[in-house]
């Protein structure tokens, strides 16, 4: 007869623990403090689901929000386009590969606190090369005072810090293409705009897939970059979510808000992404 | 459809060619007529898919020309010398159906599309591929997909020259022999000159009208199946084609006649000019040598039985002879004498045939 028992169930226990530890009890521990009031001295209220009503009402989260999925959408549609185009342009093989390679993975090994301070002195309008330059050429820019500028700036430092990631896997997925396929696509007499749109584009397609996910969760969670470079301002004009987020937990110190904040912000990310992944392997599944 | 000609050409993957050993390709010169079926067979590195890449045009060759019905290609590009090309490995477009696959070649070029539609059925139908040309391509076995491959290289009329570079490789060994069939009757349907690579002498020799021998940059023969195998213009030709190769073993030239071991052979067509020559070799296939009463003193030394026949393997004076012999023979044991076919063998000075015309 086949003896039954459920000791294999041990075995998973320290998986278990570990995950309640770094995960678990920390997520429990925000939803604590969401459903309740606290006055401190440890003593808590139960508050129910008023906090969440007040945040997804509140004006204040809408701009955020607003602002956060304009600055995430605009940062995909410039980084994900010229990582691409980079890639294309790199090198397939020679001595300049790794040359190039270094280049690109540079950005990408800078502290995210000291890239915010390097743009912050860079864009400078009165001491620093970018801005000093800018001014020099007529336009009017300082971004410490115009939210235009100050956003300007935010994205092109995203864009610098972090097109390379893209370019680095988008020219992963385009050397892994055999020379065969160039070689036939010629011979096929195919134009370069349908050599990129038939072999390279599919070929990208799993690592791009990658790159957008990564992109979009990095940036949708962005802080350090633009809390250093403009701490949120000039006014509100660049405070993004994880920004706002900050201010109300630790400068307002209104925990149960922030608490509920966090949650919908978590299950917006976790959505988004969902959203990004189903439709971009959709037709693998087919 | 058009005829091929190679005049002069070398070529050398390193900028500066000075040594012998620095040409990837010696000297090419060879002359193809239209709607041939050629084979380039060799061994891996003997240049021949250099020089299938220089007639496709993705290689340009540091001398030489290259001439399509007498017209100098050598400057052209791939697209614009009007060739096809099928690889080793399975290229297709992955997004697209098979349907589109078979007629990007078609709509790159500008062919209306009723024509595009003819066109590809009639390819498909050729290649057992109409049931599939809506199926992504992406989701088809090796063969399926070297099939696609194949097509492309077929579906436009007028292409000057198609050309195989080991197109079997990746294909399952039951697999293979029906693709190659298929092969030899789309070549008689089309009849389109068509160039094989091939390391697979018998892919070589079942597909090809004509084929072209090559070795570490020459070309060693060209000849027919039956001219290779029964006529090795040199003794490398005979060690690759066959199964046991040609066995080669030393010999002396003298009185006009040929001596292994001492023992006189005698030979086919005479003997040529040998005077100057370092080596001097007799060459005879496994297929000719036979046990017999007197001739050059052997040993046996292992038997193979195939099925078919049995491959003897024998000792004479320090060199090895293979010998087919019948399964129901009776083979010596220890100690018997060989004799060859005077009709088959032949003399070897410096690896070439030393025919009585002279090389």
């Amino acid at each position: 007869m086949k003896t039954e028992n459920q000791k294999a169930w041990f075995l998973v226990l320290p998986v278990i623990a570990l995950v309640a530890f770094n995960a678990l009890v920390p997520l429990m521990t925000v939803v604590n403090y969401s459903v309740q009031e606290t006055f401190g001295n440890n003593i808590f209220l139960w508050s129910g689901v008023r906090w969440f009503e007040e945040i997804l009402a509140s004006e204040r989260f809408h701009a955020a929000l607003t602002r956060q999925l304009i600055f995430t959408a605009t940062i995909l549609a410039i980084e994900i386009p010229l990582g691409v185009a980079i890639a294309l342009a790199m090198p397939r093989k020679g001595p300049w590969v790794p040359v190039c390679l270094v280049l690109m993975a540079l950005p990408l090994l800078i502290p995210w606190n000291v890239v915010g301070s390097m743009w912050n002195i860079f864009a400078l309008p009165d001491i620093g090369l970018l801005g000093k330059g800018i001014n020099a050429l007529g336009i009017d820019y300082n971004y410490t005072q115009q939210p235009v500028a100050a956003w300007f700036t935010v994205i092109l430092m995203d864009v610098w810090h972090w097109t390379s990631l893209v370019v680095l896997l988008a020219y992963a997925g385009l050397i892994s293409i055999p020379d065969a396929y160039y070689q036939a696509a010629r011979i096929d007499g195919a134009r370069p705009w349908a050599v990129f749109r038939h072999i390279q584009l599919p070929k990208m397609k799993k690592v791009l897939t990658i790159a957008v996910l990564l992109r979009f969760m990095d940036s949708f969670m962005i802080y350090t970059e633009p809390s250093v470079l403009t701490g949120g301002g000039p006014g509100n004009s660049t405070t993004f979510l994880s920004i706002d987020l900050v201010k109300i937990a630790l400068g307002q110190f209104d925990l149960g808000p922030a608490a509920a904040m966090s949650l919908i912000y978590f299950l917006i990310t976790l959505l988004v992404s969902w959203v990004f992944y189903t439709l971009m392997t959709k037709d693998e599944a087919e | 459809m058009a005829e091929i000609g190679l005049k002069a050409l070398r070529h050398s993957y390193l900028p500066d060619p000075s040594a012998e050993e620095d040409w990837a390709l010696r000297r090419i010169d060879l002359d193809w007529s239209d709607g041939g079926a050629y084979a380039l067979l060799g061994p891996s590195g003997c240049g021949k898919t250099t020089l299938l890449n220089i007639i496709s045009g993705l290689v340009t060759p540091t001398e030489g020309q290259v001439l399509f019905d007498g017209r100098d290609v050598t400057a052209l590009a791939p697209d614009q010398r009007n060739i096809a090309q099928v690889f080793q490995f399975p290229v297709i477009y992955d997004t697209m159906t098979v349907y589109n696959n078979l007629a990007f070649p078609l709509r790159n070029r500008g062919v209306d599309e009723g024509r595009v539609d003819a066109r590809v059925r009639e390819i498909a139908e050729m290649l057992e591929l109409s049931d599939m040309l809506d199926q992504r391509a992406a989701n088809l076995s090796a063969d399926g997909k070297q099939k696609i491959s194949m097509g492309r290289g077929l579906v436009r009329e007028d292409v000057n020259v198609i050309m195989f570079d080991e197109p079997l490789t990746v294909i399952d060994p039951h697999l293979k022999w029906k693709l190659r069939s298929k092969l030899k009757e789309l070549h008689q349907r089309v009849k389109v000159t068509m160039i094989y690579v091939t390391h697979d002498q018998t892919e070589a020799l079942t597909f090809a009208d004509q084929v072209v021998v090559m070795q570490e940059g020459d070309v060693v023969q060209i000849g027919t199946p039956v001219d290779l195998f029964e006529r090795p213009a040199h003794t490398f030709v005979g060690h690759f084609i066959g199964s046991p190769g040609m066995n080669v073993l030393p010999c002396e030239v003298r009185d006009g006649g040929a001596f292994v071991n001492g023992i006189h052979v005698p030979v086919a067509e005479g003997i040529g000019q040998t005077a100057d020559a370092k080596t001097l070799e007799v060459g005879v296939r496994p297929e000719f040598v036979r046990f017999a009463e007197s001739g050059i003193p052997a040993r046996v030394v292992k038997v193979a039985d195939t099925g078919r026949h049995r491959i003897v393997e024998a000792e004479a004076g320090g060199a090895r002879v293979h010998l087919l012999a019948p399964v129901d023979a009776a083979i010596p044991e220890g100690e018997a004498h060989l004799a060859f076919d005077p009709e088959r063998t032949r003399v070897y000075a410096d690896g070439w045939l030393a025919e009585a015309s002279g090389r």
